[in-house]
């Protein structure tokens, strides 16, 4: 369960990274939170299809708030996305408690997530939580859209001006990646909480863009770096009995300050090794 | 509108207008360049020369006027026109090699989903070879100088194989070496039949560099071959105020009788 909801977010976050709009991802993941209220009301149902399409359109939405307020005001990206995302988390929790009183869409639930009772909760298929199910086809889903869109992403992300130069829309790229975002997030979301889904997506594209060179390793490196914060964090969460979501967190981060400290290339140590005393050096 | 062989001007630009915030940038830029021409643009800072390509190239809206590739509009011609954005608009820190961005000028060619083959690698090849940048095809993107970033745009275009190329600012913040080989490479490039269009903020090279010249400041001030625009008046007029540097050009052209 974890591992896929991991997976996942380090496909993706390689592109929030890499497009510098980690922040992006941070204010999606929080206001697709009315949509998936909304869906919620709608619908009664608290998994499944509505709440993907419900969080699908608050995602979309969220961006294309930030792009209207930063392209029709002198107001720069990040205080366009700190209105943003404020605001639509503050509908959500307003919807919410509104109609929390007779749900089991509890706050709690959305903010910190609860990974670790979802598998005795859940039903049951082929063995694996539902929800896992979801999350599995999802972060296939996530793989096989950049596999098959790698060039198109890669030109649109390195130099949107040459890609539009040759006719693939960086606009629609940049609509498409939020989009496929808020699903994953939503998947995340359930299991992990909006608050700490930021660093599912963020650190493993943060370590592995450390230790790399080409985006294809970034992007398999972020995948170990998934699968590996998710056993750590596992096993850590259980020896401490602390949730589970934390723990990986935690796990990747400390794979994060390994990976800055001791990068071949770019690490502390190798910088150090390449040129020991920086201010010393600039002064001769 | 054909020149007198019956060709198609390579780009035609009509009444062009554009503004940023309400406050025109550029006013009815007109002019026509014919094939095969080596073309500079040259104007103060803040004149609208890049906004005046990227207009062309339809990444900046106009708000008046048009401009056509070869009898086109830009959008059917996306692949005779070659685009090369100022080398600072992108991450140079992002984990791609020299060849991954050279191969970049092939996916407009290859269409969506399908992926760079052996063809595309033997002409991204050839054309860093073309720039002399062959050694580095394997070499990670952040460790280029700035000549060499260059280059590897230069080469990334040349892969494309467009007809007529624009160029915003190549030759800026590059090394001496860069910039013969890259005037020579587009000597070249034009003596083959293409258009190459670039935007160039050094008026003392100005004059040996290309065919024709567009004189800009928000509007077109001149247009023609650079022998007969690159005098000391018109260069006053698009240059306004700033005489320190003007003059001394404006005499270097007196003395040589331009």
């Amino acid at each position: 369960m974890a591992l896929f909801v991991t997976v996942a977010c380090a496909l993706i976050g390689n592109y929030l990274v890499l497009r510098r709009i980690s922040l992006v991802g941070d204010a999606i993941s929080h206001s697709v939170l009315p949509g998936i209220a909304i869906a919620f009301i709608m619908t009664g149902s608290r998994t499944g299809t509505p709440m993907f399409i419900g969080a699908l359109v608050a995602g979309v939405a969220a961006t294309v708030f930030i792009e209207i307020l930063h392209s029709r005001s002198r107001l720069k990206q990040d205080a366009a996305i700190g209105i943003t995302f404020s605001t639509l988390f503050a509908i959500g929790v307003i919807l919410i408690s509104i109609h929390g009183a007779h749900t089991d869409l509890d706050l709690d639930c959305v903010l910190f997530g609860k990974m670790d009772f979802l598998p005795v909760k859940e039903p049951v298929f082929l063995g694996l939580p539902g929800v896992a199910v979801t999350m599995g086809a999802l972060a296939f889903c996530v793989g096989l859209l950049i596999i098959l869109f790698y060039k198109e992403l890669l030109v649109s992300s390195f130099d949107p001006a040459l890609a539009a130069s040759m006719g693939i829309h960086p606009r629609l790229v940049h609509y498409l990646l939020m989009s496929v975002l808020s699903v994953v997030v939503v998947g995340a979301f359930t299991s992990v909480g909006a608050i700490l889904v930021i660093a599912m997506l963020i650190l493993p594209a943060a370590t592995s863009c450390l230790l790399s060179e080409r985006l294809w390793v970034m992007m398999l490196l972020s995948l170990l770096h998934a699968f590996l914060s998710s056993l750590a964090g596992v096993h850590l969460a259980v020896a401490l009995q602390v949730p589970t979501a934390p723990a990986c967190v935690v796990a990747g981060t400390g794979l994060f300050v390994i990976a800055w400290i001791a990068s071949p290339r770019q690490g502390l140590i190798s910088l150090w090794l390449r040129n020991p005393d920086p201010e010393g050096a600039m002064e001769a | 509108m054909s020149d007198e062989h019956g060709h198609d001007p390579a780009l035609e630009v009509h009444d062009l207008t554009v503004s940023y915030l309400r406050r025109p940038v550029l006013y009815g830029v007109d002019f026509l360049v014919p094939q095969g021409r080596l073309v500079g643009i040259i104007g103060p800072n803040g004149a609208g020369k890049s906004t005046l390509i990227k207009s062309i190239m339809g990444l900046v809206p106009a708000s008046g006027g048009w401009a056509r590739i070869y009898g086109k509009p830009v959008k059917e011609q996306i692949r005779r026109v070659g685009y090369v954005p100022q080398r600072e608009s992108v991450d140079w820190d992002f984990p791609v090699n020299v060849m991954d961005v050279v191969l970049m000028g092939c996916y407009g060619r290859i269409g969506l989903i399908r992926r760079t083959g052996r063809k595309e690698k033997a002409r991204a090849s050839e054309a860093l070879d073309k720039v002399g940048m062959l050694p580095y095809a394997g070499r990670q993107i952040s460790n280029l100088s700035g000549g060499q970033q260059q280059r590897v745009f230069i080469a990334r275009a040349l892969a494309q194989e467009s007809d007529i190329y624009l160029m915003d600012e190549p030759f800026s913040g590059v090394d001496a070496a860069t910039e013969a080989a890259l005037v020579t490479l587009m000597k070249e490039m034009r003596d083959m039949g293409k258009t190459v269009i670039v935007v160039h903020h050094d008026l003392a090279t100005a004059r040996e560099y290309f065919d024709m010249l567009l004189l800009l400041n928000m509007r077109v001030v001149a247009f023609g071959n650079t022998r007969e625009v690159f005098t000391g008046k018109l260069l006053q007029q698009t240059y306004g105020g700033r005489l320190t540097v003007l003059s001394e050009i404006a005499d270097k052209v007196a003395k040589d009788g331009g």
